[in-house]
């Protein structure tokens, strides 16, 4: 029974970790790359989680099968998220380049807000439920349950993460961008446009981060405007604790906290779980200032 | 401005409100019911007229058809600021304070309860000020220090009946306990580490206000505190609630005034500006660190035994990340390191807003927007602070 308890607690935990890597992962590679914390990561999030309800309600009433649709609204959110991001980006960041990093984080602070917002004016303050003929289903393994839509998240996380890896380190524009995170300047003189890849970057990021919104909404079976918030600073946590700046410290990180959030909450109380992943935070940040796979940096990060 | 370069604006403007067309329609467009054209096309019609005349309005004036206006306007400012500068500065300050202490005989409730609003986050302002703006280190979990101050009175008032005068040093020195506990793992990390992990000792202590129900009745919050009293006058008057904080914020401006000309107020300016340096020129940085936690702690403990006094209620929503948001927003948009520009950061997020209370709904909207705005247009602040000193790359 224990062990069982401690399977399911470890399924949810993976799971729930996975998807704060891949938001994780959009904070390390674009403080990777211009060192800013982007606060306005959280709500391309939960666009990503509004779009997918969205074209999934729509498709779905055009009568298309459940699944087919949730294919094309991941596809179709994470080209909106991307734009947005792209747009926010050339508006509210790439003006600041040479500002002062306060600047630059007060500036995405203000746009973090104003997307929220924007988030409420046009979707309203309620919940929006996904359709339960995806969200629902899933098999008994002895006392184990598993939804399927726990594989759907933990393949597709897995299958978008490869992605990434070899967008990173196969192609020239990773290439491209592991320089830019580097060197500025140099990779300029060798002939790299580096706002390009910045945008580009921003727009890699945000894109992940949809997937993550839609993924959240089918887990939990519900999107709301304020969504961003919480899991936000939570996959910072992981993306600074695995060290930030690396895209494997993302993936660690967002598994230790998705971990320690479900562990706590089974194990020691429910109501303290958010706590618990912040003191982890704390407490390996104090130990080891530069997080956990921080000591390679230079050599690894985006 | 040439042809080629008008061009080019007009470009970027129509490729913006493209892509803005793109962003908006499938937010307000896609229905389960069908495809959606009107209400989008209208917002954004709003948005693209406003896009066009804002370009028109900046052609011209960068044309120069607006000199005429433009050069009067500025003449008559710059007189203005020579006009502010000759004057001793304590005509100025007794002005404003003549003003202050008028206030509530001439103006009603409604702008009393804004009024003790702007003071309540003149003194958080200031005191994160302290943290942010003289030791430079960038705090995103402030509020929770001004929590634990209205947690402080709300509990010992109705637990052990004390008085709003003993417990407000309490409360001071209880959130500059807690300011402490914070600081001191967090002194070794600098930057986006500090930044992180304050965020997260605020949350932390929102949770445990918000879970930790046998002391602070959780999400319910402590209702019935009691108003302060002196010699058995009741301050039930909102305008007598608003002379307490108004003596409060003045105790603030005062210390955070000698604080910063102060040998501790330069050795956190030498912090903030080369840590390592301020170190080998024998400044004791690991004290003056925890000691600018401790200090900006105090004022927002103050603040938030006024808070709950004023709102006879305290609860943990009040104490949120956005609150947090809010002070550093006064902070920066006003000028790190000014006093004048604090406040002035206060009065521009704070009575504003409450001037357009007919746009509720677009209130926040608002408020994000002007904030990455200001940041593009004026990064420094309102008023910015005056350096003291000369930095080696400034030009002599």
């Amino acid at each position: 029974m224990d062990l069982d308890f401690f399977l399911q607690q470890l399924i949810n935990g993976i799971t729930l970790g996975g998807l704060y890597a891949l938001i994780a992962l959009g904070y390390t590679m674009v403080y990777g790359i211009i060192q800013l914390i982007n606060f306005a990561h959280g709500e391309f999030f939960a666009a990503g989680g509004y779009m997918g309800v969205i074209l999934i309600s729509y498709l779905a009433s055009q009568g298309l099968h459940p699944y087919v649709c949730l294919g094309i609204s991941l596809v179709l959110a994470m080209g909106y998220c991307a734009l947005l991001a792209m747009a926010v980006e050339r508006l509210a960041y790439k003006p600041l380049r040479q500002a002062s990093r306060l600047a630059a984080l007060l500036s995405a602070l203000g746009m973090s807000i104003f997307l929220q917002n924007g988030l409420m004016l046009t979707q309203g303050v309620y919940d929006k439920a996904y359709p339960t003929e995806i969200t629902s289903g899933g098999f008994q393994l002895g006392t184990i349950s598993v939804s399927y839509m726990q594989i759907f998240i933990v393949g597709l996380t897995a299958a978008l993460l490869v992605g990434l890896n070899l967008l990173v380190f196969k192609t020239r524009i990773g290439r491209a961008m592991r320089a830019t995170s580097q060197d500025k300047i140099m990779s300029a003189l060798v002939g790299i446009n580096s706002n390009r890849i910045i945008a580009i970057t921003f727009a890699v990021g945000a894109a992940l981060a949809a997937a993550a919104g839609i993924m959240v909404g089918l887990y939990y079976g519900s999107v709301n405007y304020s969504m961003g918030f919480v899991p936000g600073i939570k996959a910072f946590a992981a993306a600074v604790l695995g060290g930030i700046g690396n895209i494997t410290g993302a993936l660690v990180g967002g598994l230790i906290i998705g971990m320690v959030e479900i562990f706590a909450a089974g194990y020691i109380s429910g109501e303290y779980k958010d706590v618990f992943a912040f003191i982890i935070l704390i407490g390996v940040l104090y130990f080891k200032p530069t997080g956990i796979m921080g000591e390679n940096v230079d050599d690894t990060r985006v | 401005m040439t042809i080629h370069e008008s061009k080019r604006l007009w470009l970027a403007c129509g490729v913006g409100l493209a892509w803005f067309l793109l962003l908006l329609w499938p937010m307000l467009g896609i229905l389960p019911e069908g495809l959606e054209f009107g209400k989008t096309f209208t917002v954004f019609g709003y948005v693209a007229v406003a896009a066009v005349f804002i370009m028109f309005f900046y052609q011209v004036k960068e044309a120069g058809y607006l000199d005429s206006v433009g050069t009067p306007i500025k003449s008559a400012s710059g007189s203005f600021q020579k006009l502010y500068e000759r004057t001793p500065r304590w005509v100025v300050l007794s002005i404003v304070l003549a003003f202050a202490i008028a206030y509530p005989l001439v103006t009603g409730r409604y702008a009393h309860d804004v009024a003790i609003s702007v003071l309540i986050y003149v003194c958080l302002g200031l005191g994160l000020n302290i943290v942010i703006g003289l030791a430079g280190l960038l705090d995103l979990g402030y509020i929770a220090f001004y929590g634990v101050g209205a947690y402080t009175y709300a509990l010992m008032s109705l637990h052990f009946g004390m008085s709003f005068w003993l417990c407000l040093p309490v409360a001071g020195i209880v959130a500059a306990i807690a300011g402490s506990i914070i600081g001191y793992p967090t002194l070794r990390m600098r930057g986006d580490y500090l930044a992180i992990v304050t965020l997260g000792f605020g949350e932390i202590v929102r949770l445990i206000l918000n879970n930790w129900m046998s002391l602070t009745n959780g999400p319910n919050g402590i209702l019935s505190i009691p108003r302060p009293e002196f010699f058995g006058y009741s301050f039930k008057s909102l305008s007598s609630m608003y002379y307490v904080i108004l003596a409060i914020a003045c105790i603030t401006i005062l210390s955070v005034y000698r604080l910063n000309y102060s040998r501790i107020g330069r050795a956190w300016e030498a912090i903030r500006e080369d840590e390592t340096a301020a170190e080998l020129m024998g400044v004791n940085t690991f004290l003056l660190k925890l000691l600018a936690y401790a200090m900006g702690a105090t004022f927002a403990g103050f603040a938030g035994a006024f808070f709950a006094a004023r709102m006879k209620f305290v609860g943990p929503e009040s104490f949120t990340f956005l609150e947090s948001a809010m002070v550093l927003a006064m902070v920066i948009l006003g000028g790190m390191g000014s006093i004048p520009g604090v406040i002035l950061g206060v009065l521009a997020l704070v009575a504003l807003p409450e001037l357009f209370r007919e746009f509720e709904l677009y209130r926040m909207l608002v408020f994000g927007g002007a904030m990455t705005l200001m940041m593009l247009v004026r990064p420094a602040g309102i008023w910015p602070a005056k350096r003291v000193g000369r930095r080696s790359e400034e030009a002599e």
